[in-house]
């Protein structure tokens, strides 16, 4: 019997509003601690919360993106429990009438589009960050003592919940890289794992391939990483497989995946189901945006990565094109394209040698990019290498760099390629043998002692004709 | 030599034109006051604390002790917030010393604001100055002691389910409950939310809606607050010409009206055709029934949950312990007294998974049946008219070990509560001596005819507001 995993997705992303959700303090990293704070993220008595209208509006648009039914009515709601990291003794938070519900997004795959169910995506207020001081397990039983910083306390915070649709640990990596994309591309958060503004749990169970049952699911968190995500996934799915396998049931229990080990740690089980005791802020009146706004927001909404995936797959391929929109590469790809370059080139330069060579994107004139595109093989490697480096200056032309020609004379080149030959027997039999992948390392040899000026292409040939000849 | 005020004569309005007319000065008004607490208010306890150096071009004001106060301790009656100053100004104390009113100091109250004779307050109970052995009602008793007693001109209470109307009709004082949104709860300690409301208490109606003219209107800090549809009016005309008061039935048939308290309800209702209006019968049958045990699901409900930021992580007193939940345990445990603790229990349990839909849920249903019920009568009635509380003021100790008992003192005042409308007691009478007060409620923002018809009532009326035993012989004459 095979399995397939059944995975769904919580995921937190931070709002970069100038202030916070529900007073008027600063959203920032690296102030001093318990410096960005005031009454109503304090928790003081008497405190009273007011909208941030920005944060509102943000997550209609998140949610259009999502294409989301907005809610005519959307209520916050208090959820109540004890922990020093919520002032309040409740998080404030949108419950059973979030702002964004039933969305899609389409995840395109070579097979046509999946399509990835949005159950909700509604707003609510970040916890202050805690830590616990003494202690092994970095958590507050067993700790000396504990610190709060209220500083994060009170940040808008928009969850989105996804249905269980995604099948696989890769779907999941690609659909968060689209998720983030889209994000980041309506200025709505930097959405970075590493800062803490995008964060992901994932809900995985496993299922006989075929089958439309549901099993008892597991929650994995604290992944900081899109590959820790996928890795995660695919050592929980393992482990329920097996479990299932032995004949055993799997338990409801959330798991720690721990980084540098890549393994997963149960969660010391709680004695009583949490009880958080919902009921609408009576502080706060429903959030009622106009048609008008709804409508608005969604004409503001530019062409989704999905779409523009979809769009340019149709002149390279589904795995560049992804790359290109989930790395914001897209519109600089289409400008050196349309000024001239090879589409397929032109992506492969972008993606590796610009990327590599930490260019910033939006300072390229693709018009330069495409006349180093198109001559890339023809000029020396070392001419080729430091114009991508400065493609991002101030008034940058390539033809300085143009005008260089690449050593293209196999007279000039031949003794060169003959002594590494000469040097590598080992290399050359394991080539002879069926690696022709090594075809690389004679070519990079042969650049190395040019100090970068051959011709690429001309080595190449060269070096194929004396190995097979 | 400083001028001779009366405090316990004076009007707000009337120390008003005092100052106005440079006949006394601020500072001399407030000494005066200050004076007169010296004086009685060891016997009253009406104060928590009092306010030595005035800021202030006007005249003085006492402030329920769950308006914060910045600089000033505010404790809301409980010993969880011994110790807490605030670093902010709740709106109404702001919009008071905008106002050019002193703060004369903080008053006492039932530990955040739950109760109706002052006797949960962690500080001890305040007492009634027309009678000392008798509870000023609650939970704003210590503002309206200190009104009462001259011991301010005026002072602001907070009314969740009849903690300003009641205290005013047991203490002889005009007490208005706004409608709910048109004053601030910025700054104020939260009991319920969706219920809790800032209101002036003073001698007289005039006074009242001259202070609630400075509170009123919308503050950007809470959400809930809205602008007023028009400004107040201080009343003038002693005719109620036109007026329809009505009556509801259900007052016929409820046992818990002490028969001098009918009587003297009666004759404020035969005051009231007098000057002209019409008196008929209105009809709330969810109110009387319901009302009560709506208020007392809601109420706790939210209370559990505003009540949950009482840890001893932030302010206020802490008791460590080993561990972070057994901190919060003891802390809440040693600071809440025993009323704060039997409203949180009954609050997390109407709001618990599995009794949500039965509790908190019907019970918002029937407050949307009683904000349906009194729109109906006040489609046909301006002012509905009862007694403010079912009884006069009751001996210290009578109920506080029955908490049902204690509860039902609000069983007049907590269905309009609910229903978010205004709410205006005016003292009516005497029944054995002690004062009777009349409640008349009106529509959404119709504070303006609360305060015609209260108005109109009191000069018919002519209560004399100075406690029997404090009258000179030629008064009592």
């Amino acid at each position: 019997m095979t399995w397939e995993p059944v995975i769904g997705l919580e995921i937190h992303v931070q709002l970069k509003t100038q202030t916070k959700m529900f007073c008027r303090c600063p959203v920032g990293f690296g102030a001093g601690e318990n410096t960005q704070t005031c009454p109503v993220c304090l928790g003081l008595p008497g405190a009273l919360p007011v909208m941030n209208r920005r944060a509102i509006e943000w997550t209609i648009l998140l949610g259009l993106a999502l294409g989301c039914e907005i809610s005519e009515q959307a209520v916050f709601s208090r959820k109540n429990y004890f922990y020093p990291d919520l002032p309040k003794g409740y998080q404030v938070s949108q419950y059973d009438l979030p702002s964004c519900k039933n969305g899609i997004m389409l995840l395109p795959t070579a097979n046509g589009d999946r399509v990835i169910g949005i159950v909700r995506a509604h707003l609510e207020e970040d916890a202050a960050k805690t830590i616990h001081v003494g202690g092994h397990s970095g958590r507050i039983g067993g700790a000396d003592f504990s610190l709060v910083d209220y500083n994060r306390g009170g940040t808008p915070l928009v969850e989105i919940v996804t249905a269980p649709d995604i099948r696989s640990a890769d779907e999941a990596k690609r659909f968060l890289q689209l998720l983030r994309q889209t994000i980041v591309e309506l200025g709505i958060s930097d959405a970075e794992m590493e800062k803490g503004t995008l964060r992901v749990d994932a809900n995985v169970s496993v299922r006989p391939t075929g089958s439309d049952e549901l099993r008892t699911r597991t929650e994995i968190k604290n992944m900081n990483s899109f590959n820790f995500i996928a890795r995660g996934i695919e050592a929980e799915a393992e482990r329920q497989i097996r479990v299932w396998e032995s004949g055993e049931d799997v338990r409801q229990e959330t798991y720690d995946f721990d980084a540098a080990t890549g393994k997963l740690t149960a969660r010391r089980a709680k004695e009583e189901a949490d009880d958080y005791r919902y009921f609408p802020e009576p502080d706060l009146v429903p959030v009622e945006p106009s048609l008008e706004l709804v409508e608005r927001l969604r004409s503001e909404l530019p062409e989704l990565p999905a779409a523009r995936i979809r769009r340019i797959e149709a002149d390279l391929d589904l795995d560049r094109a992804m790359v290109l929109v989930t790395g914001g590469l897209d519109r600089l790809w289409e400008e050196t394209v349309a000024a001239g370059a090879d589409a397929v080139a032109a992506a492969n330069v972008i993606a590796n040698a610009v990327v590599g060579a930490g260019v910033e994107i939006d300072a390229v004139a693709p018009t330069e990019l495409a006349r180093l595109v198109e001559a890339r093989e023809r000029i020396p490697r070392a001419a080729f290498d430091e114009a991508i480096a400065k493609l991002g200056d101030v008034g940058f032309s390539a033809d300085s760099y143009l005008a260089q020609e690449a050593v293209s004379d196999t007279a000039e080149l031949e003794p060169i390629v003959d002594a590494i030959i000469e040097a590598n027997p080992g290399q050359v039999a394991a080539y002879r043998g069926g690696k022709e992948g090594l075809l690389g390392f004679f070519v990079g040899q042969v650049m190395k002692e040019t100090q970068g000026k051959a011709n690429a292409r001309v080595v190449s040939e060269l070096v194929r004709s004396k190995l097979t000849g | 030599m400083a001028p001779v005020v009366d405090t316990l004569r004076l009007t707000a309005e009337q120390a008003l034109g005092l100052v106005e007319r440079q006949e006394v000065s601020p500072a001399e008004l407030h000494a005066a006051y200050l004076e007169a607490i010296g004086e009685r208010d060891g016997e009253l306890h009406a104060y928590l604390r009092t306010v030595d150096a005035p800021e202030g071009a006007s005249v003085p004001i006492a402030l329920k002790d769950v308006i914060s106060t910045k600089g000033v301790e505010t404790t809301a009656g409980s010993k969880i917030l011994s110790g807490y100053v605030p670093v902010f100004d709740a709106t109404v104390a702001a919009r008071c010393k905008a106002a050019g009113l002193s703060l004369l100091g903080k008053t006492n109250t039932d530990e955040f604001a739950m109760g109706s004779s002052t006797e949960n307050s962690a500080w001890g109970p305040s007492r009634n100055p027309w009678d000392p052995t008798r509870v000023p009602g609650g939970s704003g008793g210590g503002t309206a002691a200190a009104v009462s007693a001259g011991l301010a001109p005026w002072g602001l209470g907070s009314d969740t389910g009849g903690s300003i109307k009641q205290p005013s009709a047991l203490c002889g004082n005009v007490g208005l409950r706004p409608t709910y949104g048109t004053v601030s709860r910025y700054g104020i300690v939260a009991f319920a939310s969706s219920l809790d409301q800032v209101g002036p208490v003073a001698k007289r109606v005039r006074d009242v809606a001259l202070l609630y003219s400075i509170i009123a209107g919308r503050d950007p800090h809470d959400s809930t607050t809205v602008e007023l549809p028009e400004p107040v009016r201080l009343p003038e005309a002693d005719r109620l010409d036109g007026l329809r008061i009505g009556v509801p039935r259900q007052l016929e048939s409820l046992d818990a009206i002490e028969p001098g308290v009918r009587a003297a309800f009666e004759r404020a209702l035969e005051l009231a055709h007098e000057l002209g209006a019409e008196v008929g019968e209105c009809d709330l049958p969810t109110s009387y029934r319901y009302g009560m045990p709506c208020y007392y699901l809601i109420a706790p409900a939210e209370a559990s949950s505003n009540l949950a930021r009482y840890d001893g992580v932030r302010f206020g007193p802490r008791t460590d312990a080993a561990t972070y939940r057994e901190m919060v345990e003891r802390t809440r445990d040693e600071g809440f007294g025993a009323e704060p603790k039997r409203r949180i229990m009954l609050g997390t349990y109407a709001l618990s998974a599995g009794y949500f839909d039965a509790f908190y849920g019907q019970a918002q249903k029937v407050r949307t049946l009683l904000i349906r019920e009194h729109r109906e009568a006040l489609a046909r009635f301006d002012v509905i008219a009862t007694p403010t509380s079912p009884t006069v003021a009751f001996p210290l100790g009578d109920k506080a070990s029955d908490p049902l008992a204690m509860y039902a003192c609000d069983l007049l005042t907590i269905p309009s509560c609910l229903a978010g409308l205004p709410g205006l007691s005016i003292p009516c009478g005497l029944s054995d001596e002690l004062p009777v007060g009349l409640q008349l409620l009106g529509p959404q923002f119709g504070e303006n005819s609360l305060f015609r018809t209260g108005y109109a009532l009191e000069q018919a009326i002519g209560f004399d507001t100075v406690p029997l035993r404090w009258r000179t012989p030629e008064e009592t004459a």
